[in-house]
């Protein structure tokens, strides 16, 4: 691994070196949204500064700016992914509309009464209500893969609900609420080997560690761009080219057309007949610059740096008898999140008296009712690291938590 | 922010007290109050004997601060008249939207001006006022 300093690297990060109530912030909520450096704050400063205009549209010099900005950063996403062209990249606003659009093109139109849509019990609510709609629709059978007593989903379970009547399985690749890592790579193989086809969440992967569309030999993929140093509002749908030839549009109106007549329509070739409207240039612009910033690092060094974060944490929290944790225990298959509960103490309460003491984490059901019913829990609170985390912030996370319980009048 | 003036002694005590949490035989009224976005899940019962709250309980899981409202609004509202319980209530929800700023207003709140400052707490309001809205929902 090369030196890589993490005090330099949170000098590129002004959010990061504030105070909060009185004390330094320690933001541990990076699965909600990351912090953004400075390359992406002054680019999009830089871009409505110099080069603001509509894309595809005119002759103008700052039209023109605007395409080139535009399509430089799907080129740039492409070989991030290792997609195999350009045309397989389409821009959204975050995951959650990429598993709309794939939802509403994708499976209104392919799913039919009596088909399979696998999911895990671990998704987020954009990867779960989604495919709730489109069964009750098409009348088909929404199925969920369990997770053992370990947190882990098995070989087992995956042979046991993907079956020949399985047309989709949607997945995450890191759950949001355990930070478990999902056997992706036999499932999509077991789900192709029953002619099935694979959607994967990679909002909480993709920012983290390497993933290779390619390799994976994934039929889609999503992912937000606010969750890998890029603003809100960019998100990404890869597919791979055939699959999303087929797919009928998701939205109507400009830029995605070729002939408009006053009955009928023709489409414009991907990836434009699935992005309508004005486009969020400055958004992919921040996007590109993000993509650098993490290639300059290295994905590689990303994934070892949040490793030995997570383990640490992992380690300390453990230690502590009124901290219980949730989901997988191990850190070999584990993302950088931790979901756990101070004990006798609603998470809620936890997260507003760390909020006291500078630190940032997330309370709540991660917008996964579903999982917290079948864990036989109300909540969690879950901290949630990036590359730019520190062991002392980790440390004084610590020592802010050993004083929830006397905040809430227990003894210790 | 200043957790004191957040997590007082009332507010602790109330959270961990139990005497209000149990359920009620055939209630009057039984309404559940939700925060979906942190989780918290109440049900309010209350049973009326003309016009009169006689008897109220809760069950169910939620922060220390949902849970001491709830349990101070309780105790409030016992032997109250359905009317009063009403006026309670608003201005319970004045005070914590600070419309109602006047302690010589607020004082028919006793213990529940404890939850003051949670004005002062944005993300914590709607723990407050599930109870109240609840039983404003169940009386009307």
């Amino acid at each position: 691994m090369k030196q890589i300093s993490v005090d330099d690297i949170r000098k590129d990060f002004p959010v990061l070196n504030q105070t909060i109530n009185g004390r330094k912030l320690i933001y541990l909520d990076n699965a909600a949204t990351t912090q953004k450096p400075n390359t992406v704050i002054k680019s999009i400063e830089n871009y409505y500064k110099s080069f603001n205009g509509n894309p595809h549209r005119g002759a103008h010099y700052l039209s023109l700016k605007s395409t080139e900005i535009y399509e430089t950063g799907r080129k740039k996403v492409a070989n991030f992914i290792n997609a195999s062209s350009t045309r397989e990249v389409i821009f959204t606003r975050n995951a959650t509309e990429s598993l709309n659009l794939l939802a509403y093109s994708y499976g209104m139109n392919f799913i039919e009464e009596g088909d399979e849509i696998v999911i895990s019990i671990m998704e987020h609510h954009s990867n779960l209500i989604p495919w709730q709609q489109v069964a009750k629709s098409k009348k088909a059978v929404l199925k969920y893969l369990y997770t053992n007593e370990e947190g882990i989903i098995t070989e087992e379970e995956i042979k046991k609900k993907i079956t020949d009547k399985t047309k989709l399985v949607s997945i995450a690749h890191v759950s949001n609420a355990l930070g478990t890592i999902n056997p992706i790579k036999f499932i999509i193989d077991y789900a192709h080997s029953r002619d099935a086809k694979v959607i994967l969440d990679a909002a909480q992967s993709l920012p983290h560690m390497k993933v290779n569309v390619k390799n994976l030999d994934v039929d889609f993929l999503v992912f937000s761009g606010h969750k890998m140093l890029a603003p809100l509002g960019i998100g990404v749908l890869y597919g791979k080219e055939n699959l999303l030839e087929k797919i009928p549009p998701f939205l109507y109106g400009g830029d995605m057309i070729e002939y408009v007549y006053e009955d009928s329509t023709t489409f414009a070739e991907l990836p434009h007949k699935l992005e309508a409207g004005t486009q969020n240039v400055a958004g992919v612009l921040g996007l590109t610059k993000a993509i650098d910033y993490l290639n300059e690092i290295g994905m590689d060094n990303i994934e070892e740096m949040e490793s030995e974060l997570t383990s640490y944490a992992l380690e300390k929290l453990d230690s502590l008898s009124e901290i219980e944790l949730y989901g997988f225990k191990g850190i070999s298959n584990r993302g950088s999140v931790i979901s756990f509960n101070v004990k006798d103490v609603h998470p809620h309460d936890t997260a507003s008296i760390l909020d006291a003491y500078g630190v940032a984490i997330r309370a709540g059901h991660h917008c996964a009712q579903p999982l917290m019913r079948y864990l036989g829990i109300n909540a969690t609170c879950r901290a949630s690291f990036y590359f730019y985390n520190t062991k002392e912030e980790i440390d004084l996370f610590i020592e802010s938590l050993k004083n929830v319980r006397k905040w809430l009048g227990y003894e210790s | 922010m200043n957790l004191d003036s957040i997590y007082t002694e009332i507010i602790t005590e109330y959270s961990q007290s139990k005497h209000n949490e149990r359920t009620i035989d055939s209630p009057t009224k039984s309404l559940k109050g939700h925060n979906p976005s942190c989780g918290d899940e109440i049900n309010l019962e209350i049973k009326i004997k003309d016009n009169i709250i006689e008897d109220a309980a809760f069950t169910g899981v939620g922060c220390a601060i949902s849970r001491a409202s709830t349990s101070i609004m309780i105790d409030l509202i016992k032997g109250k008249r359905i009317k009063d319980a009403l006026n309670l209530v608003d201005t319970f929800i004045g005070m914590i939207k600070r419309e109602i700023t006047n302690d010589e207003d607020l004082e028919i709140l006793e213990d529940a001006m404890a939850l003051k400052n949670i004005s002062n707490l944005p993300a914590r309001v709607k723990c407050a006022v599930l109870a109240w809205h609840t039983l404003k929902q169940a009386l009307e």
